[in-house]
């Protein structure tokens, strides 16, 4: 399970669901690692606005990944004018003559799109429900008492 | 025509296996109207939209939303994400997802993931952009209650058989998994949120679109198959407000 998709995700419970402590579920025993995955700056400067950047800075603490800032970037500083270099010749997605990614397109596109959950906890802070992730399918099914 | 996304890999004993309804989705959200539809509602600079399948099954719609973002879109800044109550759907859908992308990779918009979880009870609030739900639509007596963990207990063709029913089984009408879906799509989707949702004749689509407008949606039949005496077999509701 991608880290960006936890940028969507919240305690399944209907009780949780309007309590801010709902989001963001919080990993615990998390096993990480990395898949390969289509490199796309556009789709990043375009995701950018809909990120949770709190958020996603407390889920880099919690997993002990490198910080991403306090402040959110905003979509220019994932470009700068030069030419593409050959390693960026197979992004995806649109670019501008003349602009290349930078290197934190680059850590931006690592941490979302290729850091994966393999197994792992997701917990909800505010009824304390843990969500079992297993070879990296989050399981939110929930016994009917719970629902 | 699109190419339809494989899955050969798929052991249809216990996930269900596209047919029909399956393939009228996917003629729909490529049709002429949706492209142009979904391209003037998220263009190319807008934010991410995100496009959520509700029971995968095979993966074959969500891989076919994925992998053909660029035709859907016209462009592929789109993020997808499927969720299913069967497990097994869930392996499979995600590598079925994961092989078209990498098939049609400058077509492709960002796959995320598929969890096990009930319609959309793992999203946050108003989130989702593009929601499409092929439903267990037919009318049974009974409603099969949801698993509550991925392990199904039970001897496997018991197992099985109960996994495929989900996929199915609708309770009365067909309708009572879609009801619930509709009755909360007002917190799934966001603002410039659209549903597309596929119906059969017995799930009475005329009255449900008079409820949905009566609700304040905006509702409109975007695709249909067959005939059964002069009524279209399937049709696929477009929702969204404007
Ligand atoms: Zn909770």
């Amino acid at each position: 399970m991608k880290l960006l998709t936890l940028n969507f995700l919240t305690c399944a419970r209907k009780a949780c669901k309007p309590l801010p402590t709902s989001f963001p579920l919080h990993p615990a025993d998390a096993t990480l690692a990395t898949t390969e995955t289509a490199f796309s700056p556009a789709f990043l400067r375009n995701i950018l606005p809909r990120l949770d950047w709190p958020a996603l800075k407390g889920l880099c603490d919690e997993l002990g990944l490198p910080g991403v800032g306090d402040e959110a970037p905003g979509p220019e500083a994932l470009f700068e004018d030069g030419e593409l270099p050959e390693s960026d010749e197979d992004i995806v997605g649109e670019i501008e003559a003349g602009k290349r990614p930078t290197k934190l397109a680059h850590d931006l596109h690592q941490l979302l799109v290729e850091t994966v959950m393999l197994e792992g906890k997701l917990v909800c802070a505010s009824c304390g429900h843990e969500y079992a992730v297993k070879e990296g399918i989050a399981n939110f099914l929930l016994p009917s008492h719970l629902v | 025509m699109l190419p339809t996304p494989s899955t050969s890999h798929v052991s249809f004993d216990n996930v269900y296996e596209p047919a029909e309804d399956s393939y009228l989705v996917l003629d729909t959200l490529s049709s002429a109207s949706e492209t142009a539809f979904l391209s003037q509602r998220f263009p190319v600079h807008a934010p991410a939209p995100l496009a959520l399948e509700i029971g995968t099954g095979s993966g074959v719609v969500l891989a076919f939303i994925s992998a053909h973002a660029r035709k859907l879109f016209g462009h592929t800044n789109v993020i997808t994400l499927g969720t299913d109550v069967n497990g097994f759907a869930c392996r499979a859908a995600r590598e079925t997802v994961q092989v078209a992308c990498k098939e049609h990779k400058a077509e492709a918009g960002i796959f995320t993931d598929v969890v096990a979880g009930d319609l959309a009870s793992p999203l946050r609030a108003r989130k989702v952009d593009v929601l499409v739900f092929n439903p267990p639509y037919v009318p049974t007596e009974e409603l099969p209650a949801l698993p509550d963990d991925l392990v199904v207990p039970g001897r496997e063709f018991e197992r099985d058989s109960y996994l495929l029913s989900l996929s199915y089984a609708g309770g009365e009408d067909g309708m009572e998994t879609t009801k619930r879906l509709l009755d909360s799509l007002g917190d799934i989707l966001s603002e410039r949120g659209v549903a597309y949702v596929l119906l059969c004749a017995r799930n009475r689509p005329d009255e449900v679109a008079a409820g949905l407008r009566d609700a304040g949606w905006d509702v409109e039949v975007c695709g249909r198959s067959g005939k059964v005496g002069g009524w279209e077999k399937l049709v696929v509701l477009r929702i969204w407000r404007d």
